[in-house]
């Protein structure tokens, strides 16, 4: 893979199972207003290597804020951020691009296909942004592809397939570059329950094989079935669970 | 921590890419708004086309026939004269330096019919003028059929008919041995000219020369117009001494033009009505760069998710206005294309059916493109300022 870092290595030598993806401390996100919004206020948050994780809470709890925060989409207003060892107030606006085209990988409830491409096509340019030239996305796209269950769906128009093959093409296109870290925003959010279920199955198995997953959602059967289970409320976090055992923490 | 990271890097190919997924997968209003382009790209080709293949027709016109012949005319009018040149005139013109040629021509206020039968006044607008026998070599013209008036003939009753006038006669054969009833005789018809383009009066006139209308009209032979030709480079010069030369004591009762103006006057008028059509066709081509930056805003508007997506997947803000404007240029170039061959093709069908020689100037090619090109940009600009503006958080709350 070529996550092309240069310079030194960003965090200290750690076994990938310790290694921390994401790192947020104390941090609050306010919008100006009278009175100002404090969408997010105070949150910490590690997230390591391997980790499947669901930030679970109501509407207005302040998920989707923090999936931007953490996705480097919008910056913090107090507090410090970590992605895949890079501190973001540290970075420009075209480095935060680099960033996410190279150590993250999102899925969203509109799954956001592009109309007129191929799924394989669309999941190629999950690594658009790299410079990897076409026909080594494609390589990797059929991968991907492969490992969502949509080998057979590769040369189909991605915008015409079902709600499920869509938002399986979508994380195929997440997972392609082998992101540090994949955020799902109501991953499930516009699917009927058979679809969003084997949607979940799928994220377990990819979790299952080394993938750091953070999931959003306002779900509490969704959030309940994994291992780890952050709840926020007003912005805040007001519960960290971890389940132990097997298919748990690793 | 102070790492670098390696910048987002989209590939030329994938630009390409991105640029073209709005124009594909919206063809029908890509087609319409590259319209006005291929309108606008395709008057200023087809105008600027067709008025050089005229000219050159024109140009050609004027290499033939020279433009160094003077015309002098007696001025008519109260006060002005009496439409008659002095009689030693034609020879006082002969000896300024540069002149090369000299050929008079005198009204001899006789009719022609084509026979006697011909009700007297019916005379079809034809003039009878007695002439030099080196009048058409003057002219630099040319005989349709037959000879012109040559020495041989200088007294015989034979006549010289201008290309219309042979027509409203009914003479089509120069050379054939007609005769017409000019004055109270029977005269040969010996030749037909061509048309004359620099003296359109010597088609609508019967020609004889001045010692045939001495004996048969009864005509003094006093020139009412002389032609002159001269070296060019005099051509002024000549001009200006002219009517001193020719009526000493009166030289404001001289007319001196250059047959060659009316021609070029033609050219100039034609030349503004092309310009006025050029300005059409800018037009044409401003509001199908409205028509493109109007699309291309709405386009930003619609696909506001894709924007958000494209952030997302490590789109800079430059990467994001550059598939914009790279959209706007794509279609500014495909209607620009467009617009020169539509204007091309024009030109050639209408040069063609004027039988005129068919010239596209490089200009008006490389111009249209060009200013497609810049239309293209412009129209673009703002709308990809604007999708570079939309904050990709907004962009991906968009369902």
């Amino acid at each position: 893979m070529n996550h092309a870092v240069a310079g030194t290595a960003p965090t200290a030598p750690e076994t990938d199972d310790q290694r921390t993806v994401l790192a947020l401390t104390n941090v609050t996100k306010t919008y100006p207003g009278t009175p100002p919004v404090h969408a997010i206020r105070g949150v910490d948050l590690d997230i390591r290597s391997g980790e499947l994780v669901a930030i679970v809470g109501p509407s207005g709890s302040g998920k989707s804020t923090l999936l931007h925060v953490i996705g480097t989409l919008d910056r913090a207003t107090s507090g410090t951020v970590s992605v895949a060892g890079y501190d973001v107030d540290n970075l420009n606006d075209k480095q935060l691009s680099s960033l996410r085209s190279r150590h993250i990988g999102f899925v969203f409830q509109q799954f956001f296909l592009l109309a007129g491409e191929t799924a394989l096509d669309n999941v190629a340019d999950g690594l658009l942004y790299t410079g990897m030239a076409l026909g080594d996305r494609r390589l990797l796209a059929e991968q991907a592809l492969s490992q969502v269950g949509l080998s057979h769906r590769m040369s189909h128009e991605a915008t015409k397939l079902s709600g499920g093959e869509r938002q399986r093409v979508a994380i195929a296109r997440a997972l392609i570059g082998s992101p540090d870290i994949i955020l799902a925003d109501e991953p499930t959010g516009n699917l009927d329950s058979q679809s969003g279920k084997d949607v979940v199955r799928l994220i377990e198995d990819l979790n299952a094989n080394g993938t750091t997953i953070v999931v959003i959602t306002h779900d509490h059967e969704i959030a309940s079935r994994f291992p780890r289970r952050v709840s926020l409320l007003d912005g805040g976090v007001v519960e960290d669970t971890r389940m132990i055992g097997s298919g748990g923490f690793r | 921590m102070n790492v670098s990271l390696e910048p987002s890097r989209l590939a030329p190919a994938d630009m390409m890419r991105a640029s073209l997924i709005g124009l594909r997968t919206r063809r029908l209003r890509s087609i319409l708004s590259g319209l006005g382009i291929v309108i606008g790209i395709a008057a200023m080709v087809g105008v600027l086309g067709l008025s050089e293949s005229s000219k050159s027709d024109l140009l050609a016109q004027l290499d033939q026939l020279g433009t160094n012949m003077l015309r002098i005319e007696a001025g008519t009018g109260i006060g002005i004269g009496t439409g008659e040149l002095p009689e030693d005139s034609i020879v006082m013109v002969d000896r300024v330096g540069p002149v090369e040629q000299v050929a008079s021509i005198s009204e001899t206020g006789a009719s022609v019919y084509r026979t006697d039968l011909v009700p007297t006044g019916q005379t079809g607008g034809i003039t009878v003028k007695a002439v030099d026998s080196n009048l058409l070599a003057t002219l630099q013209g040319q005989m349709a059929s037959g000879v012109f008036l040559d020495e041989a003939a200088s007294d015989l009753p034979v006549v010289v008919l201008g290309s219309v006038a042979a027509e409203r006669l009914g003479v089509t054969d120069g050379a054939g041995g007609t005769v017409v009833w000019l004055g109270d005789e029977w005269f040969s018809v010996v030749g037909v000219m061509d048309t004359l383009d620099l003296s359109p009066d010597l088609d609508r006139a019967a020609l004889v020369s001045y010692s045939t209308a001495e004996e048969f009209l009864d005509h003094g032979g006093v020139p009412s117009t002389i032609y002159v030709r001269s070296d060019p480079d005099d051509i002024d010069a000549v001009r200006s001494v002219l009517p001193a030369t020719v009526n000493p004591e009166s030289p404001d009762e001289v007319e001196v033009t250059r047959p060659s103006d009316a021609l070029e006057a033609k050219e100039a008028a034609d030349q503004a009505f092309t310009n006025l059509l050029l300005g059409l066709g800018a037009v044409a081509l401003l509001v199908g760069g409205v028509g493109i930056a109007n699309v291309m805003v709405i386009s930003v508007l619609e696909r506001r998710g894709e924007i958000g997506l494209r952030r997302a997947l490590g789109a800079t803000k430059g990467h994001i206005s550059i598939q914009f404007l790279g959209e706007s240029l794509i279609l500014a170039t495909l209607g620009g294309l467009g617009g020169v061959a539509l204007g091309s093709a024009v030109t050639a069908a209408y040069a063609w059916s004027q039988g005129w020689g068919i010239l596209i100037p490089t200009v008006a090619v490389v111009g249209g493109m060009a200013a497609a090109l810049i239309i293209g940009v412009i129209a673009g600009l703002y709308p990809a300022m604007r999708a570079a503006r939309v904050s990709p958080t907004e962009a991906l709350r968009t369902l």
